[in-house]
């Protein structure tokens, strides 16, 4: 397979690219981190678990596990973990490496909402919340969106009156002063980021 | 007032379990003069309050009766019971050491006729049941203790029942004006044997030992094992006293855990490896254990009786460390987590759980009063800079009893290394 022939040490491979990577050899597998989860059950696949694929070397299945988008960063995992491993963190670093390589399962709403936030925020320097919830409304197809934007009307409504939400932000919204600036920035941020993980 | 005949030429030992008996007893069968110093009112320390124990599954009278007899025997050791070291100053060859008695209210006429425990009503917390029990006021500390003496609680002195207890001794052998006293030991070196004592579980948050009834650790069970322990050998949960046929062990409470204690404390496997034993003594086939496990450590030459376990169809083995205890409607407490041979997801009610509590010094060397090297967890290292004070035991080690006693054959040499350097220049 020529994912194989790409990386033959994967545990390598993560260590180099991914955030906090270098702990991932730490874990001993006592399951702490899986039990105290409060989404565990609704994983594909619970952390140690996806310590241990990554030291068995199974990178597609890790990568295109919809583990690490399930995470919320409540932090019950690091509070708790024996051996202090960043556990979060390494989930978003495997995340976002997954999302890098074309991974990432298609269809996560974790995922696609990273996406929406971060086109959405690039454009201005600024959040138009407007069109973010617009976007996560109608992401599953037009009657889908006008039957989530039901649901969420008196929610939408509230958040209108007390001032959180502007219907006039669909003409495009506020933004930074310097958007050039800003998004030159990002670029640079992008390629440091790129250079030492190695993802360019 | 308590007279100690020391000098620069006496080992002081302190410290009067397995360890301080055993370090007392090499050297004063080597001829050295000793002074043996026990905080308890009785020597024995935790292998006394075990229900048997390692190698041979022996009920500790067995050993410690031996160790006890050669003590009462050998005119070279002093005990001192109820007694802590308070400083120590001087260098190798010449300490000084400040011990601080507690009154006991009982001299050496008791003859333990149990009269004195007769006449007492107030009753006070069993500290060698982990308070499991209580005892009266007047009160043996255990069975086999030695000395073999009464102790009055300081809780009823000056009340009309401490005379009455006074009244009901044939011996005259209560004495309620005794006094706490400060005395100084002179010692040529000092072997520091304070053992250990078992983590504080209420530390655990998810195991929830400080909530629930049913959630004990591995100390107390051997009490409750015990024939001569509070429930008289019945193993009977504390919520409602049914028989616990069904026991959880958890293991690693509190050890091998950055946030609790950062090393193995060696001995808890093959402990809840022997309380399954218990488990069967108890109930037969009746008798259910689970274990849940990191690795098991079955340490020394223990690897068949590990075995032997593992062939024993009431003993499950369930690869996790559990992430949490909850409690259903009966008081049973239900263990969660996510096991690790097939992650697969359990929420399963036990009658008890038992957590296998770690090992920590129970003088952490930081509050030993002298300069002492240690290691991150307090235990005392073996270094130069510690001078003639050497550690023994699971002062310096989480260990089990065997190594124990090795430990502190080692430091009795040392310590009698230094008492004949101090002798060969006193001419």
């Amino acid at each position: 397979m020529s994912i194989e022939k790409y990386t033959r040490n994967f545990l390598k491979e993560v260590e180099e690219r991914v955030e906090e990577g270098h702990w991932v050899k730490m874990c001993m597998q006592c399951g702490v981190c899986a039990g105290s989860c409060p989404l565990g059950a609704h994983w594909e696949h619970t952390p140690q678990k996806i310590f241990m694929m990554i030291r068995a070397g199974k990178r597609e299945e890790v990568l295109s596990s919809d583990s690490m988008w399930m995470c919320t960063s409540c932090y019950q995992c690091i509070v708790r973990c024996p051996r202090k491993l960043p556990i979060t963190h390494i989930m978003h670093g495997l995340a976002y490496l997954a999302k890098r390589e074309g991974l990432a399962p298609k269809n996560q709403p974790t995922a696609q909402f990273g996406q929406l936030f971060w086109d959405n925020l690039i454009k201005t320097g600024r959040v138009n919340e407007l069109k973010l919830s617009l976007g996560m409304y109608f992401k599953d197809g037009f009657s889908q969106g006008i039957k989530n934007a039901m649901a969420m009307q008196s929610v939408g409504m509230g958040m209108m009156k007390a001032k959180r939400l502007n219907p006039m932000e669909i003409m495009g919204g506020h933004g930074v002063k310097d958007k050039s600036g800003f998004q030159a920035m990002l670029k640079k941020a992008r390629e440091l980021e790129d250079g030492r993980r190695k993802l360019a | 007032m308590t007279e100690v005949v020391a000098t620069n030429q006496t080992i002081l030992v302190v410290g009067g379990g397995i360890s301080g008996m055993t370090a007392a007893l090499e050297a004063a069968e080597c001829g050295k003069e000793v002074v043996l110093i026990e905080k308890n009112p009785a020597l024995g320390g935790r292998v006394s309050q075990l229900y048997r124990y390692f190698p041979k599954l022996c009920h500790p009278t067995c050993g410690l009766e031996i160790n006890q007899r050669r003590v009462k025997q050998n005119k070279r050791i002093r005990v001192l019971t109820m007694a802590e070291v308070t400083s120590i100053t001087g260098s190798p060859g010449d300490y000084t050491a400040s011990v601080k008695i507690a009154p006991r209210f009982v001299n050496e006429n008791c003859t333990a006729c149990g009269d004195c425990g007769d006449a007492a009503e107030t009753m006070v917390d069993d500290a060698f049941n982990y308070n499991l029990g209580k005892v009266k006021a007047a009160f043996l500390p255990s069975r086999m203790a030695y000395p073999q003496r009464y102790v009055v609680d300081p809780s009823v002195i000056g009340t009309p029942e401490a005379d009455k207890i006074k009244a009901a001794c044939k011996y005259d052998a209560v004495d309620l004006a005794m006094q706490e006293e400060t005395v100084q030991v002179k010692a040529g070196a000092v072997v520091w044997a304070t053992g250990w004592k078992p983590y504080d579980a209420n530390k655990i948050q998810p195991y929830g030992y400080d909530r629930f009834a049913n959630v004990i650790t591995s100390v107390e069970f051997e009490r409750l094992s015990d024939p001569h322990g509070p429930t008289g050998g019945k193993i009977l949960r504390p919520s409602d006293g049914k028989e616990a046929r069904n026991v959880a062990f958890i293991q690693c409470a509190g050890s091998r855990d950055e946030n609790h204690l950062r090393h193995c404390s060696r001995i808890c496997c093959m402990a809840s490896l022997k309380q399954t034993n218990y488990m069967r003594e108890a109930f037969g086939d009746e008798g259910k254990s689970t274990i849940y496990y990191i690795d098991i450590r079955a340490i020394d030459r223990f690897e068949d009786f590990y075995q032997k376990v593992q062939a024993d169809p009431n003993v499950k083995f369930i690869k996790s460390k559990v992430a949490r205890i909850l409690e259903d409607k009966d008081g049973n407490p239900v263990l969660h987590g996510v096991d690790t041979e097939g992650y697969h997801r359990y929420a399963t009610p036990h009658d008890l759980v038992v957590l296998a509590v770690g090992m920590e010094p129970s003088v952490s060397a930081a509050n030993i009063p002298a300069e002492i090297v240690s290691d991150s967890s307090g235990f005392i290292e073996q270094d130069q800079a510690n001078g003639a004070i050497f550690g023994a035991g699971c002062a310096a080690n989480p260990l089990d009893v065997n190594r124990s006693v090795q430990s502190a054959t080692a430091s009795a040499l040392r310590a009698i290394q230094v008492i004949n350097r101090v002798a060969r220049a006193e001419g």
